[in-house]
Order: C-alpha cells, then sequence, then structure tokens
C-alpha cells in the first residue's frame, strides 16, 4: 500500500459551501450509514490538524469555483478539476476519521471569510476574504496569474502545516494519521509542482518560496 | 443503461459469458455478471467465489495483532511476505509473524513480534530478516508508546535488521536510519562478494527534521541540490557483521542527461484524456533480477529499467511512461525477463477503484516486453469483476507461478480478491484462476490482499485484515495438473520477491508432460504424435540403468526430428532438452 488515505464517497455530503452560511449539523455529513463505527481516541495535536486541514482544503475549493468563468485555458481548468477531486476525496477521508472519534466536522463557511475567525486566520497559506474578492474580480490572464500564485501560496501552506504537525509532541502517532498526512504531503507538493510549471508556461515569475503571510506564522520554508 | 454497457452485455452474452482462453474481445469495462459481483460481506463470514484455486487454510491474526472493535485498523495492518525453508515471514504495521508452513494447509504461528512502525515489508537471508519502517511512532527500540517528542534519537524510521538464529527471540542487531524512513526495500547480493548485501530502500512518507537526522532536507531540487526528494539509498550490509550496517550511496536516478535530478515525469496527465501521474520523485517497489543483473522500478511517475551490475551504483537505461498509470507501484520480470509486468495503485490502494464505473485499463497492470535495455508497452491486464464501493481494490503484489512454457502470474488486488493471469503473450494477457470474498463489513474498511505470492507449491495470500491465507491451484482446461506438478518442482531455498529468483527445472516426465498439454492445448504438434511421445515415455520411465538411458535418447531424436514442421517448434525443441537431460542423469545413474 502507497501512503494514501481511505477516502470513500459517503462521508461529507456537507462540503458544498454555501456563501458563508454555516453548515447546518457539524458532524451529521459524516454518520456512517450502518453500523455506528467505534470510537477511538485522538491525539488533540492531530485532531486541531484534521479540523484546520480541512477548512484549509475548503478554501481551495472556493478558489477552484472561480476558475471555470475566469479563464480561458483549458490546462487551467483541468488542474482546477484536479484539486477539486483530490480536496473533496482528502475532506471526505478526514471527515470519517474525525466522525470514528466522535469529533465534529468544522464550519468550512470559515473558508470564506478567515480573518473573521481569529485562530483559523492563523492557517498558513489562507487568502483573507479580501484576497478571495479581489480574485475573483479578475479575468482572463491576470486571473491566471493571480490565481496559480495565490494557489501555490495556499498548497505551501498545507505542506507546512503537515510541518506544524510533526513539530508537536505526542502528534503524528497513530498509524491512519501518519497515512493521511503523508498523502496530503504528496499530493500538495505534486500539485505545487505542476502550478509551478504551468505558471512559468503564463510567463509569470514562479513565487519565491512562501513567507506566510499570517502573523505569527513560521517564515521556514520546507 | 448506457450504450457502452449494453454493448458490452450484448458481447458478453456472445462470447458464452467471456470464457478466458477462448478469444474474447478485450474488455473494455469491468464485469457486471460474474461470480465475484454481489458477495455477502462480513468480516469473518463473508461470501466467497473461487474458480481453479482452492482456499486450503485460513489462520486468523494471532492476539494482540487486531484492533477487535475495527477490523480495517491501520496500525494492525497485515503487509508483505517472505519465505525461507519451511517458514512464512509476515509483515504487519504492529510487527511481524512467523509461520512455520511444514504443512502447508496447517500454518503454525512460531512468533509473533511486537514491533510497529509500519508498513512492516520483509525480506529474509539466511539468519537475517530485514524490515521497513515508515512512521513517525516507530521507535529504535520496538516499544509500542510511540515517540512523543517531535525531535527525538529514539524515533526510528528506516530499515530495521534482525539476526532470527533463534526464531523465537529475533534480536535487532541493526537500524539503519533514512530521512524518509523505509516504506520498501529491496535485497541486491553483491555478485562479487557473498559476504556483502545490498538493500535498496524506497522512502515515500515526508521528509524528517535535519535536527533528527543530519542531512535531510524536504526542499525541491531548485533550492538545494542535496535534497532528500529525488532518490532512493543504497545500504551496504555485511553479512557476518550487520551491525555495520550504513548507507554508502543515494543515487539519483530520476536525473536528465543535463544533471537535473528531476529529470523524469513532472506529474499531470499525458495527453488529452488521460489518466493524471504522479510526478517521479521517489521509488515505490524496485524489483531487483539478480540473475540478468536487471532491476525494474516502479517509481511513481515511471517504469525504469536499471543496470545493477554494480549494485552500489545502479544506472537507469530506461524510463518508460503510459497514458493508463497514476502511480507506478510494482514490478515483475517474466522468468525469461524478457517480459515486465507494471502495476499501477491508482487511489494508493485505500480506495475503491475497480468499481463498474472505473475503466478496465486503469488501476491494473501494462505488460512490458524488453529488447535489451528498452521496454515497449503490448497489453494490459485488470483483475476483471466489478467491485462494491466498500472494497478498496487496486492492482497490487503478485508473484510468478513457476509453469514451464509459460508466464503465468499470481496478484493480489486488494479486497478484490486473487487473481492468477496468463501474460505468455502479452498483448493478450488472460484469466485463468481467482478467489474472491464479499467485503469486509458494510461501512468501507480497509482489507483484501496486500501481497498473494507462489512458494513452493503453494499460493500464500496476506490478507490485511482477516490474516493468512493458503490456496491450491485446482487443474482446468486452462492449467493441467501436469502443469500445476511441473510448477511444484521448480522449488526455491527462500523467496524475497523483489529480489527475483530466477526458476529452473528439474528433467523429469511431468516437466515434458506440461509441455506436451500446452503443444496439445496450442495445436503445436498433431494430437497423435503427442499420444505417442507420452506413451514412448511411459515405456521409458519403467526402464532403469542403460535400457533407460536409451529409450530416452531415441525419444529425444524422435521428437526433435518433428520440431521442424511443428506449429510451436520451440515448445517441441523444450521438449527434446528436457528428454535429452532425462536420459544424461540415466545414463549417470547407470554408472
Amino acid at each position: 500500500m502507497r501512503t494514501s488515505v481511505l477516502r470513500w464517497a459517503w462521508a461529507p455530503a456537507a462540503l458544498a459551501l454555501g456563501a458563508c452560511a454555516p453548515v447546518a449539523s457539524s458532524t451529521r455529513a459524516a454518520a456512517p450509514p450502518a453500523t455506528p463505527a467505534p470510537v477511538r481516541p485522538a491525539h488533540p495535536a492531530d485532531a486541531a490538524f484534521v479540523q484546520h486541514m480541512i477548512v484549509h482544503h475548503a478554501q481551495a475549493l472556493v478558489m477552484a469555483e472561480l476558475v471555470p468563468r475566469r479563464t480561458s485555458r483549458p490546462e487551467l481548468r483541468a488542474l482546477a478539476e484536479r484539486i477539486t477531486i483530490s480536496q473533496k476525496d482528502e475532506i471526505a477521508t478526514m471527515a470519517r476519521w474525525l466522525a470514528r472519534r466522535g469529533l465534529p466536522f468544522p464550519d468550512t463557511s470559515v473558508a470564506r471569510h478567515p480573518e473573521h475567525h481569529g485562530e483559523h486566520a492563523a492557517m498558513p497559506g489562507m487568502l483573507s476574504g479580501a484576497e478571495l474578492e479581489r480574485l475573483a474580480t479578475l479575468q482572463g490572464e491576470a486571473f491566471d496569474r493571480a490565481f496559480l500564485t495565490a494557489m501555490i501560496r495556499h498548497h505551501e501552506g498545507a505542506l507546512e502545516m503537515v510541518a506544524q504537525l510533526s513539530a508537536q509532541p505526542g502528534a503524528l502517532q497513530e498509524a491512519e494519521i501518519f497515512t493521511i498526512a503523508s498523502e496530503i504531503e504528496a499530493d500538495q507538493r505534486a500539485e505545487i509542482e505542476r502550478m509551478r510549471a504551468l505558471l512559468k508556461r503564463l510567463g509569470g515569475a514562479a513565487p519565491a518560496p512562501t513567507p506566510h503571510h499570517h502573523p505569527g506564522g513560521s517564515e521556514e520554508h520546507r | 443503461m448506457t450504450r457502452r454497457l449494453a454493448s458490452v452485455l450484448l458481447a458478453l452474452a456472445a462470447a458464452g459469458c467471456a470464457v478466458p482462453g477462448a478469444g474474447p474481445a478485450p474488455a473494455t469495462a469491468p464485469r457486471t455478471h460474474d461470480p465475484r459481483v454481489g458477495l455477502r460481506p462480513g468480516f469473518r463470514d463473508a461470501g466467497q467465489a473461487a474458480w481453479n484455486l482452492r482456499l486450503v487454510a485460513n489462520v486468523p491474526k494471532p492476539e494482540g495483532f487486531y484492533d477487535p472493535s475495527d477490523p480495517g485498523a491501520f496500525g494492525y495492518a497485515n503487509s508483505d511476505l517472505a519465505f525461507q525453508g519451511n517458514y512464512l515471514f509476515q509483515g504487519n504495521y504492529h510487527g511481524f509473524l512467523i509461520y512455520d508452513i511444514s504443512n502447508p494447509a496447517q500454518p503454525r504461528l512460531r512468533t509473533a513480534f511486537v514491533c510497529p512502525g509500519g508498513q512492516g515489508d520483509l525480506s529474509v537471508w539466511g539468519t537475517l530478516l530485514f524490515m521497513s519502517v515508515e512512521e513517525a511512532r516507530g521507535r529504535v527500540d520496538c516499544g509500542t508508546q510511540g515517540v512523543q517528542d517531535s525531535v527525538s534519537p529514539e524515533r526510528f524510521r528506516g530499515v530495521r535488521i534482525f539476526d532470527i538464529s533463534d526464531l523465537e527471540r529475533p534480536r535487532q542487531v541493526a537500524a539503519v536510519q533514512t530521512c524518509r524512513g523505509s516504506h520498501t526495500h529491496t535485497l541486491v547480493p553483491d555478485p562479487r562478494d557473498p559476504n556483502v548485501m545490498y538493500v535498496y530502500n524506497s522512502g515515500t512518507s515526508y521528509v524528517r527534521s535535519p535536527r533528527e537526522l543530519p542531512g535531510c532536507s524536504a526542499r525541491r531540487p531548485e533550492e538545494d541540490p542535496n535534497t532528500s526528494l529525488f532518490r532512493i539509498e543504497v545500504i551496504r550490509v555485511p553479512l557476518d557483521a550487520p551491525e555495520r550496517a550504513t548507507i554508502v550511496n543515494a543515487p539519483r536516478i530520476f536525473a536528465d542527461s543535463a544533471g537535473n535530478i528531476a529529470g523524469l515525469w513532472r506529474g499531470g496527465a499525458l495527453g488529452p484524456g488521460a489518466q493524471r501521474t504522479s510526478p517521479t520523485q521517489a521509488c515505490h517497489d524496485i524489483t531487483a533480477y539478480p540473475a540478468f543483473g536487471l532491476a525494474a522500478g516502479a517509481c511513481s511517475g515511471n517504469g525504469l529499467l536499471l543496470d545493477i551490475r554494480d549494485p552500489a551504483n545502479p544506472v537507469r537505461v530506461d524510463a518508460v511512461s503510459d497514458p493508463n498509470f497514476a502511480y507506478w507501484h510494482s514490478a515483475t520480470f517474466s522468468n525469461d525477463a524478457a517480459k515486465v509486468v507494471f502495476s499501477d495503485e491508482w487511489g494508493g490502494g485505500t480506495q475503491p477503484r475497480c468499481r463498474a464505473t472505473d475503466p478496465i485499463r486503469w488501476g491494473g497492470d501494462a505488460i512490458f516486453r524488453r529488447n535489451g535495455n528498452r521496454l515497449q508497452v503490448a497489453g494490459y491486464f485488470k483483475m476483471p469483476a466489478a467491485q462494491t464501493e466498500l472494497e478498496n481494490c487496486v492492482a497490487h503484489n503478485g508473484s510468478l507461478i513457476p509453469v514451464p512454457g509459460r508466464d503465468v502470474m499470481v496478484q493480489a488486488w486488494y479486497q478484490g480478491g486473487v487473481s492468477v493471469v496468463d501474460f505468455t503473450n502479452p498483448e493478450r494477457p488472460v484469466e485463468i484462476a481467482y478467489f474472491d470474498r464479499g467485503p469486509l463489513g458494510s461501512t468501507p474498511m480497509l482489507g483484501g490482499y496486500w501481497s498473494v505470492y507462489w512458494y513452493n507449491g503453494y499460493i500464500y495470500g496476506s490478507e490485511i485484515a482477516r490474516g493468512l491465507d493458503v490456496f491450491e491451484l485446482v487443474p482446468s482446461r486452462y492449467l493441467s495438473a501436469n502443469e500445476i506438478a511441473a510448477a511444484k518442482q521448480a522449488r526455491l531455498e527462500r523467496l524475497n520477491v523483489q529480489s527475483q529468483p530466477r526458476y529452473t527445472w528439474p528433467a523429469t516426465a511431468v516437466v515434458v508432460r506440461a509441455y506436451l498439454d500446452q503443444l496439445r492445448r496450442n495445436r503445436g504438434l498433431p494430437a497423435a504424435e503427442i499420444d505417442a511421445i507420452d506413451a514412448a515415455l511411459a515405456r521409458a520411465e519403467t526402464r532403469t540403468g542403460a535400457a533407460r538411458r536409451v529409450e530416452l535418447a531415441a525419444l529425444a531424436r524422435r521428437v526433435a526430428a518433428l520440431a521442424e514442421r511443428a506449429g510451436d517448434p520451440a515448445r517441441v525443441r523444450a521438449v527434446v532438452a528436457v528428454v535429452e537431460r532425462m536420459a544424461a542423469d540415466a545414463a549417470l545413474a547407470a554408472r
């Protein structure tokens, strides 16, 4: 088995991101269909990582949603589609992990306005609501470049979240969370390389390794 | 019903339900009419379907190696297998198990050794057992308490080496730390020094902190030419002093001619409608074939052919891509090394990728012909029966079944079961046997076969959740009793599937009859000739001494005379060669 994760489709029906509408019931989406899953304890750092990563991934979905109506490039559409599929898959896996541990699915509406929710704004690579709005006003080449630049930063933030998790005492000790984190790391890394290559072809300078914009975040690049 | 599905069903109906070997059109979608479809779910009582395979034993995991509340718990997953003598070594994310298989129908647990860290893939060599460890909970001392500190000298990610002189008390004699841990590894004996074993290490997980292991770097190659990404590690093990095992090389086998270490596939789709292939940043399985000085590397984004005649310095001689592959995962050579079966682990092994809607060429095998240093794709195979959403399913680890004159492989498909495929004709691989169970339960759980290998006459399956399964081949029109008996005569002292052994067969009447059955099947000789050869062989078998030699030599000459105008001259010559060797053996015995 390659480092990968269980990501079956039944988990989060609640992934549809209403514009700022709070997700109705936070755990509803992840309830398994038949036998109740056994509840197993989770390390708080692992749990926080999963809940934050779901919100982080949810913002990638919000960003990818912008693509079809603002670009004329098929390769960018394909990229957005790929990101949507992979992030939804990973969210489904993480939702299942939370449900098995009796932990709540996070409020993903935060993804649209992280600055309204202090602690979430501290997630590396997240765009602010204003930055998201600005991105939505762009069209064509300007959008393509801004989107790629922002998404590279966003994905590098996810890499940093994995690094931060591995730096927390007691974290990553469970086989399944190790697998989830490894998979996210590999997926984001691969997508970053794709986006850098695409940005280069568009004539944009690939962004320098990200100094993350959020206050208090680590500036160390991995 | 879609038009495509309708036409497939029509085609199946016309072909009398797609009997393999009867020349069905290549499948375009998973079969929904198959005994493997719709099996009852269950952990211990799932429905079963078997064809030309018989389950002769199932040994559940021992106490302490499963979670009673969760059969699919990752932390106790069974993983890869290795064999030596009468012992089977089964890896597990929680440690390893040693079974006595003197009686294959009744494996007896000899040792259950706790040493967590996943994946726990194993190789065995004499008194040494090698184990891959990648997880952050892995400890140098094999403790179960994990490692709480983020940076700790107690953490172990890499290759462990145990002394197993005392099977009941394995003793760790070396633990070689690596930056990304060890996902899988491959033993490569030094062709010049029998006291030296090389181990190729594949790390696929995240790179650990340089504060824990100096020199580790997760930076992109543009930022750090010494990055721990884009490489494998070569560990040198002095067999008489394994404690001195150390990394001697980290070859950049993905480099291009300009020296860019990330010189192979950069990720993405090969073309419109193609599968998205991972970037080539690490190898998964590397299958060495020491007898040919070659290795086939299944390296995430590419399939590689490596020259390993100097094992410490593997050299890439070819790299192939395939539009159907998501993640190049494992490789198996045909016995003559003229073909390589690469398999694709689309979805990472934990996802259902054998559903009726999944493309039949995605998540399966691609069979390549090898011509010198060039690989060329010839055909594809995927376990053909549609599986449910509840069953993680994709191509996984398998091994050759040494049927003389044919290329036959048994392979694990996770919860898609066990499948035996004949790829003698790589353009048209054919399934000739299978075994499958229903899903583990009514919710998705990790399970199914991690690896399924032939070893000295039996097929052993490492079931992630359900334990150890043992199978026997059942004769059928696709595989005769003689062919199975001949396969059983190709014995090994040990089997590490990623260090592929070259099979040879003794000169016996059974081997001759296996070839004769094949000539009958493919009409490579007229039936009357085959009957006559068989009768002459039977007569010679009743003789001893010089008479036996004389009759066998005469038979060899007679068959040789048939070769030229035979439909399958190569196979007729194979018969001649075996009969000649039998005659020579008789001559020796007569002296």
